[in-house]
């Protein structure tokens, strides 16, 4: 039995000690000084989606600790200011017109492709009116590959693999997964959802002629409470895996409507380890059969991103759910370092085509064509951790096993995008 | 095809079980204060983060009896010391009183528990499979959840039809000037009436969230849909919320289970060119407009029976 209120104001007096024990640990001399160089967080803090608005904005806080404590960018002291879109374009653009209103000049935003696309076409615009004023937007998460293609803008810089190219890794995998003989695809009714759902049905139809799809359902975006109804259809169709690209609490009730079902077969998904997925997915019982596809799971054997996801977690109580999310805030340090300047004008000149050594190892590189960072990816199946796997998800004993690894050269996708590039 | 339907119609009687648990407090409470009670799904989610929170001290039974007694209390306080006050200034102060204590529940939720889901979990004595159809498993904690909720509706529907307390009520609600000349404190019963609407949201809360997801946006994805069954059942008639919740609950479930579409019907016939805006309407099957098939049926209650199905009072 846990005590949750009680642990609550544990875990504050216990980030007040590990945050005064790291401060008095810390070689005063190399932190950063001076004005931070802040940048808005333009997420949903509030509503259905809170959860992984809230998991996102601890990850970025304790990316840019991590930052500031190695002397940060350029010197200056990198800063991540929340903004509440509350999952609503409208609302999105209001709050990104605030951040600039407020001084700020560098966006970040990941959740949901629709907002994204928004915040995208209004920076361009913004760009071209205010020119001497530019803002630049870097995209941790929305994966439409429309982003990097024909709505591509030189003021949109995307870490997260896009839809593409995680599909094409799923449907790589399942070539050798000769269990599965019928899929049934589930998404969201939205842009990103629809991307899922089109690019499953051709690229399963390529790569295993065999698959039969038994079932194309879309379900309205955070408003299902219970999915059972959905499981029952999924049932009756016959189908032994599903392919779905559901986030956040779509995801979580999903599963957890599969295991009341007991509903037994392969899961292949974009976005299982978002907050309240791990759970759920411990209660569906089905060990190592529920994949994600990402750019870094936390058993990777890798030293340095083992010690910072065991420091994340100590201090924040929050897996590291974006490990791009490390990707992306070094990058931009280091393009703030190298051009000694925090004008977005500079630091999206040297992020053009930037190499870079990832967070999980290996190389990766900003695709100076369309924007569209290039990385490794991985396949990691779900179950019981292992003696030798340090990290478990939200405290169910189980975690991340790596499946399978695609390199960097396998990932490329071709892109239709022309970029207006600023001499 | 059996198969489907069956389970359907299990999930959509008992999805419509727990909407009537919540709907039958809210339309009680409607009669008594002639004011929707926008806080009421807040009590449901309420219900909910106590009997995770009991569960965690004490264990399952004691969380789904006491969550709803405390939040049955703090129902009968907002009324005794909130709504009783801003009753004098109108049917809007109260409304407005409502939506206001609807977000400082959730806020004050989200001090506590924070924003986060919990993992409120089925007790494990009821964690297994009751039955088998074809070959999906029925979980016993959903047939627990439908014959809990099954019991409640027969024990209101017997304390308010039956009992000295009952005919109080229902005639406190109807006729509150008589019912006080007569030497019953109407207020009291009124307050009473609050705590018992809160608390059957509460328990519906309480069983709800170990089977679904206990969050901080429980409340704001479940209550429109509670406007809509009270509504459509009659405001104020408690037999108009259970034949409103059972069927939003089944064209729910069997809106989701079908895939008919426009083109379905006249595919071979005609189709719009792909890529228009008619082709996305000729192409949209039922079960992607299932979740708006409840807010249609309200829209088409008010226009052509204002009073609901059972309602007796204008809308």
């Amino acid at each position: 039995m846990k005590w949750q209120m009680p642990k609550k104001l544990l875990g504050l007096a216990a980030v007040g000690l590990v945050a005064g024990a790291g401060y008095l640990a810390l070689p005063q001399k190399t932190e950063a000084q001076g004005a931070p160089i802040r940048i808005a967080y333009v997420d949903p803090l509030s509503g259905p989606m809170a959860g992984i608005g809230d998991t996102g904005l601890k990850n970025f806080q304790f990316i840019l600790e991590e930052i500031n404590a190695k002397g940060g960018a350029n010197g200056r002291r990198l800063e991540i200011v929340p903004y509440d879109n509350k999952l609503n374009a409208q609302e999105t653009i209001v709050q990104v017109q605030k951040a600039i209103d407020d001084g700020i000049r560098i966006i970040t935003q990941g959740n949901g492709t629709s907002f994204a696309i928004a915040i995208s076409e209004f920076v361009t615009k913004y760009n071209e009116r205010n020119p001497g004023k530019e803002v630049v937007y870097l995209n941790y998460a929305a994966v439409d590959p429309i982003l990097t293609n024909d709505k591509c803008s030189y003021w949109h810089f995307r870490w997260d693999a896009n839809t593409e190219q995680k599909m094409a890794a799923i449907t790589t995998f399942m070539k050798d997964r000769k269990n599965v003989k019928k899929v049934y695809l589930i998404n969201q009714d939205y842009a990103f959802g629809h991307g899922v759902r089109d690019l499953a049905a051709k690229m399963v139809k390529e790569k295993r002629p065999d698959i039969e799809i038994v079932g194309n359902e879309v379900h309205p975006l955070a408003k299902v409470t219970d999915f059972a109804p959905y499981i029952a259809k999924i049932k009756a169709s016959g189908a032994d895996a599903v392919i779905t690209g559901n986030w956040g609490s779509d995801f979580a009730l999903l599963v957890k409507a599969a295991a009341d079902a007991g509903l037994q077969i392969d899961w292949y998904t974009f976005y299982a380890g978002g907050t309240g997925g791990p759970t759920a997915m411990k209660q569906a019982n089905l060990p190592n059969r529920i994949f994600a596809v990402g750019e870094g799971f936390a058993n990777i054997p890798h030293k340095e991103a083992a010690d910072f996801e065991k420091a994340l977690r100590a201090k924040y109580g929050v897996s590291l759910f974006y490990p791009r999310g490390v990707n992306q805030m070094r990058m931009l340090a280091a393009a703030i370092s190298q051009t000694k300047s925090d004008d977005p004008k500079a630091i999206a000149k040297a992020l053009d085509g930037m190499k870079f050594q990832v967070f999980h190892g290996g190389e990766g590189y900003m695709r100076a064509d369309d924007h569209q960072f290039m990385q490794p990816l991985y396949m990691a199946s779900f179950g019981p951790i292992k003696a030798d796997q340090p990290f478990d998800e939200e405290k169910t004993g189980w975690g991340w096993t790596i499946a399978g690894k695609i390199d960097l050269k396998d990932t490329l996708v071709q892109t239709s995008c022309k970029m207006n590039k600023p001499s | 095809m059996a198969e489907l339907i069956i389970i359907s119609t299990l999930n959509g009687v008992l999805y419509g079980m727990l909407l009537f648990l919540m709907a039958s407090g809210l339309t009680l409470i409607f009669s008594m204060m002639g004011v929707l009670n926008f806080a009421h799904a807040s009590f449901y989610m309420l219900g909910a983060f106590l009997g995770f929170q009991i569960s965690q001290w004490a264990g399952f039974i004691p969380a789904i009896i006491l969550a709803p007694l405390i939040a049955g209390g703090l129902g009968a306080l907002v009324e005794r010391y909130g709504l009783r006050t801003v009753h004098k200034h109108g049917h809007v102060a109260e409304l407005l009183f409502t939506f206001g204590l609807a977000f400082i529940i959730e806020e004050v939720i989200q001090m506590i528990w924070g924003k986060l889901a919990m993992d409120y979990r089925v007790p494990s004595f009821l964690d297994f499979s009751a039955f088998t159809i074809y070959a999906t498993n029925y979980p016993a904690y959903k047939a627990f959840m439908l014959v809990f909720s099954i019991a409640i509706f027969i024990g209101l529907i017997f304390l308010l039809t039956r009992t000295r307390a009952g005919l109080i009520i229902q005639a406190s609600l109807t006729h509150p000037n008589m019912v006080g000349m007569l030497g019953h404190n109407v207020p009291r019963v009124f307050m009473l009436v609050f705590g018992l609407g809160t608390s059957l949201a509460a328990i519906a809360g309480a069983i709800a969230g170990a089977a679904f997801v206990t969050q901080s946006n429980m409340a704001a994805l479940l209550g429109p849909i509670l406007f809509v069954v009270v509504v459509v059942g009659g405001l104020g008639s408690l037999w108009g919320a259970f034949v409103a919740s059972l069927l939003i609950g089944l064209l729910q479930t069997f809106a989701i289970a079908s895939d008919w579409s426009l083109s379905k019907f006249f595919g071979s016939y005609l189709s719009p060119t792909r890529g228009t805006i008619l082709f996305d309407i000729w192409t949209v099957t039922i079960a992607q407009i299932g979740p708006i098939l409840p807010y249609l049926l309200l829209v088409l209650v008010l226009i052509f029976r204002p009073t609901g199905l059972f309602g007796t009072r204008d809308t």
